[in-house]
Parts: C-alpha cells; structure tokens; sequence
C-alpha cells in the first residue's frame, strides 16, 4: 500500500503541474496582446492594462508568467476581478451554496442509480432491466442546456411544483429541482456500472457460498453483493465530479444559484478573463485532489489495485 | 480491447458453415439490431438537414419580422416564431448544419491525434507510451467544460462566427478517450500470432503498424469517434448557450435555446424544439456508437 501511495503522489505531482499549466497556456500563450484575452472585447483603459500587466507579470518571460500565477494560486491570491472585487472573495462567498447543491445532486444520483442498478442486474434481460438501459440511453443523450432549461419551463412555470429561481440563501426546498437535474447528468453512467458489477457479482463464488449456507435472498443481494458492487461505483466520485462541475455551470445559471457555477457563467458572459481563470483553476486544483483521494479509497476498499 | 480471433472463433458455427470476416459478423449483427437501424435512418435525415436544409424549408433563417414576435405556428412556420420573430421551424433546421459541421470537425481531429497518440504509444511502448499516457492524465485533469470555456473565450476574440474556434477548442480537449482506447487495442493486437508473423517475414515497423495493427484495432476506435460526434454536439451546444462557441449572426441550436430561455414565460415554443432537435441529434449518435460496439464485442452482451 505504501508504495501505491508514493506513486500514487508522485504521478499526482505531475499532473497538478501539468493540469495548472494546461489552464494557463490556454489563456495565454500564443496570444498576440493577452491584455485583450483577459478583456474580451472591451477595450483596455491605460491604467486596466498597467493594472493586468503588473497582476500576470505579462512583461516578463512566458515561464516566469506560470511561476506567479501558481505562487498566487498556492498562496490563495488569485487577484482581483475586472468589476475590482476581490477574486477569492467571491469564491469564498459563492462556495456554500454550490457543495450544498452538489451534496443534494449526488445523493440523489447515488439512491436512484443503486437501487435501480441492483434491480435491473438482478432481472438481467427482462423487461425492468431493457427499460432501465433505455432511460440511461435517453439520458446520456440529453446536454444539459436541453434538460435544466426545459425542466424549469415543465416543473417550474408550467406544473409549480418547485420554485423557478432561488433566493440569495437558497433553501433545501429551492436546491431540489436543480439538484435533480444536476443528478441526472450522472445518473446513466453510475447507474450502468452498478448493474454490471452486480451482474458479475452474482455469478461469483462467494454468493454460491451464501445461498448454500441458506441466507435470505435479500441478504445476499442487498449485503454480499451490493457491498462488492459499490466498489466500481466508487471510481466514478471522481469523474463524475467534473461533470458535475461543468453540469454547475449551465444549472446555476439556469436557475439563478448564486454559487460558484453562476458567478463563471456571469464571468464569461461579461468576457472577465481574471475571474474566469481565477475560478477554473481552483476547480481543476479540486478536481485533481477529489481524484486522487478516490484513487487511494479505491485501493484500500480492492487490494487487488495496489499490485497492478 | 477486443479480440477478432475469440469473436471469430465464437461466432464461427455459421449456418453455411463458412466463416465470415469480423466486419462480415458485425455487419450480420447491425442488420437484425433495432436500434442500429432506427438510428442510422435518424443520422441520415439529420445530414440532410444538415446539408440540404432548403429539402425541409423554404423560408430564409434570416428572415425575421418583429411584428411576428412569439407568434403561434402559421402556414410554413410550423413552430412559430420567436423572440425576433424569426422562423422557429427553419432556424431549427438551418441550425443543424453548425452542430454537424462543428461536430464532424472537431471529432475528425480528435480522431487523427487519439489515432496518432494511442498508436504510437501502443506499438512503441516504454518511453514513448509513458510519455504520452501522463500527457493523457494531465489533458484529463482538466475537467472538459472547465477547459473550454477558458479555451475558446481566448479564441473567439475575432469577428467570425466561431465555428473554427469552437472546433478547435473541442479538438484539442477530447482526443483523450480516442487515445486510450486505440493504445489499449493496439496492445492486445501486437502480440498476436499474425503479427509476429508478419514481423518475421521481415515486415518494416511501417507495413507491420498500418497494415496488420492498425485494421484489426479500429472497431472500439470508431465506436468511442462515434459517441464522441454525439457528445461534441451537445459540447458545442453548451458553450454556444455559454457565450463562449458560435456567435453573431451564426443559426445554431445552443443560441436559440440561450435566447428562448429568457422568455420561456411569455413563449415556450422556441425554446422547446431546438432542444429536441439538440437531444435526438446527440441520442442518434450515441445510439449507433452503442449498436456498433455491441456488434464488433458480443462479449459485452
């Protein structure tokens, strides 16, 4: 395990560098005036343009460029918006509502797509199961530009089940229809793996085993499989957390959430390159250590991945 | 990933007794899967639309009346008009061109460097396929959407209608999965018995790469190009409604549902049908990414 784990950190190092870099060269190499990709389409007032060139150090070499912009990220100054407000400030103030969002998104991902997953592995190639594979089709077909928008009009304007925006301190209540939209996004995928592993599971040795000691059903499915089957589910924590990450984005806008997701939606509409950056790499920086968190869960729930 | 001599072999008792080509058992499977034909029949109409666009209408997108603002379906306006009372119904229809063009493109270069990069990381391995796998993980540390949207906001500095930007945009970021997928294949072709063959009839790297791998790793290949052209539209969708993908004058599927979501209390019916159309675009390509794979791996099933 210990050398899993120094790897593990090593590749990790690599890749936070790589990832940051990335972020970095996207925005700003190769651009003939980078004041004007910060800017978008406005045009730079004398003192903006000092301003942005002494915050990204632009009239210094490209790598000296990248060595303030991670010592900022590092040390949490990510500088200020072009509307003069503090960067990590708005962060800090748009957080709360976000993780409360995506908590609420991923219980409800992970109570419908296990309980549903362990059905349909269980009736495999009846008529639950075609009907479950079918609505994950349709659901991963489904951008969500297409779902947050029409599932405010249907649940929202037209039925009045939910709220169709939030207030400044959204309530449970007001998160739930974003929230299940936001889960829906993840649904499909965790849904399919679950139903496969359970699958395979039931043919293993082990729920032989069970049976011939003459355990209840229930207890073999809901105990001795599910516990081995959710240990795949586990990895997709990490991927689906860029998905909900970017799913954020659209929702949050979508239904006006004050949170992390709105204020970039809002970053680049008014094309505020600061911002935009500044809250991109924090994502990514997250996304990186939820990965290798999960990464090093899943090694120590499957001993078998620390010796591949 | 998969390997053609088990399915070959698997599926060989053929009722002639003959037995067939992996592509020959694959293209026997397609034609009695469901699925794969309602699909193909929704991919063909939809690249007429997107190229005939004047077959389904023949009133001009560009065409906008105010008077007509959110007007009920009329006459040729099937779907009534919008905000700028503009043809919903044909600018639904001459919108699906910027999705296919950008999608098509986009998946086209994702293709070439996946192709490119999982090749020569399979078929070279050690150093090579090192660096190219942490080239992979550092791509895939950014979450896709994250990356575009800082991407082509720097990109669509300029007048045009962004359909470049935005192709390149998603290029550059998706090719990851076309990568490890070819890599993976490519690893499990190289150490069959044909290759080694063919390598010890004194085949060059070249003929042994193009000729012997590269053919028999192409079906996932294609398959994940498949779902990928499903998933770029919808990519493409997202950023337009963003702000970030096509612009200014541009007719595409994610603007009208930006514009029709503002006023999706006064007039729904803007926003509701670039939506569908959006939605059986991406769930047609997606449906014949997974008709394809379940004929190339019945292992799958």
């Amino acid at each position: 395990m210990f050398r899993y784990i120094v790897r593990r950190l090593l590749q990790m190092i690599l890749t936070f560098f790589g990832a940051t870099f990335v972020v970095f060269a996207l925005m700003f190499a190769n651009q003939d005036d980078p004041i004007q990709a910060l800017v978008g389409e406005k045009t730079a007032s004398d003192s903006l343009r000092a301003a942005l060139t002494e915050r990204y150090h632009l009239d210094e070499g490209f790598l000296t460029q990248y060595w303030y912009y991670m010592k900022g990220l590092l040390t949490g100054d990510l500088g200020k918006s072009l509307t003069g407000r503090d960067i990590s400030e708005m962060l800090a103030d748009a957080w709360p509502v976000t993780i409360r969002l995506a908590i609420l998104a991923i219980l409800i991902a992970a109570a419908i797509a296990v309980t549903t997953g362990v059905y349909a592995g269980i009736r495999r190639g009846g008529l639950f199961d075609n009907g479950t594979l079918l609505m994950t089709l349709l659901l991963l077909a489904m951008p969500i530009v297409v779902l947050a928008p029409l599932a405010q009009l249907v649940f929202a304007m037209e039925l009045r089940w939910f709220p169709a925006t939030t207030t400044k301190n959204a309530t449970l209540y007001e998160l739930l229809l974003p929230a299940l939209v936001l889960a829906t996004t993840v649904i499909a995928t965790q849904l399919r793996v679950t139903r496969t592993s359970v699958v395979e599971n039931l043919r293993a040795d082990y729920v032989r085993t069970a049976r011939a000691k003459g355990l209840a059903p229930r207890r073999v499915t809901w105990v001795h499989v599910l516990r081995n089957s959710l240990i795949p589910v586990v990895t997709l924590i990490g991927v689906d957390l860029g998905v909900l990450m970017s799913g954020a984005i659209v929702t949050e806008e979508v239904f006006n959430i004050p949170g992390v997701g709105f204020n970039l939606a809002r970053g680049i509409r008014t094309e505020d390159g600061p911002l935009v950056v500044g809250f991109v790499s924090v994502l990514v920086i997250i996304f990186l250590i939820v990965n290798l968190a999960v990464d090093l869960l899943y090694a120590a729930l499957d001993p078998r991945i620390r010796y591949e | 990933m998969s390997d053609p001599n088990l399915i070959t072999v698997a599926e060989a008792p053929d009722v002639s007794g003959r037995s067939r080509s992996l592509a020959g058992d694959a293209w026997a499977d397609l034609r009695r899967n469901k699925i794969f034909w309602v699909s193909a029949v929704l991919v063909v109409v939809i690249l007429l639309m997107a190229f005939l666009p004047s077959l389904f209408t023949s009133a001009d997108p560009g065409a906008c009346a105010l008077s007509n603002k959110h007007k009920g379906p009329t006459g040729s306006a099937i779907f009534g008009y919008d905000f700028q009372g503009c043809d919903v119904f044909a600018r639904t229809i001459y919108g699906t061109r910027a999705s296919i063009e950008v999608g098509v493109l986009s998946t086209l270069m994702a293709g070439v460097l996946g192709l490119v990069f999982g090749l020569s990381a399979g078929y070279f391995g050690g150093t090579t396929d090192a660096v190219l796998s942490r080239l992979t993980d550092i791509m895939l540390g950014v979450p896709f959407l994250l990356g575009a949207v800082v991407f082509s906001g720097r990109l669509s500095g300029s007048e045009d209608d962004g359909v470049w930007a935005v192709t390149l945009t998603l290029g550059v970021l998706t090719w990851t999965s076309a990568a490890r997928v070819m890599r993976s294949s490519v690893i499990a072709v190289k150490s069959q018995d044909y290759v080694a063959a063919g390598r010890m009839l004194g085949a060059s790297p070249g003929r042994l790469m193009f000729r012997h791998i590269l053919p028999n790793s192409m079906a996932s290949f294609i398959v994940v190009l498949t779902i990928l052209l499903g998933t770029n539209i919808a990519a493409e969708a997202t950023l337009s409604y963003l702000g970030v993908g096509l612009k200014g004058d541009a007719v595409s599927w994610g603007l009208q549902i930006a514009e029709a979501q503002d006023y999706a209390r006064i007039a729904a019916h803007p926003l509701i049908w670039p939506s569908i159309f959006l939605a059986a675009t991406v769930l047609a390509f997606i449906m014949l990414g997974d008709a394809i794979r379940d004929a190339f791996d019945p292992k799958l099933r």
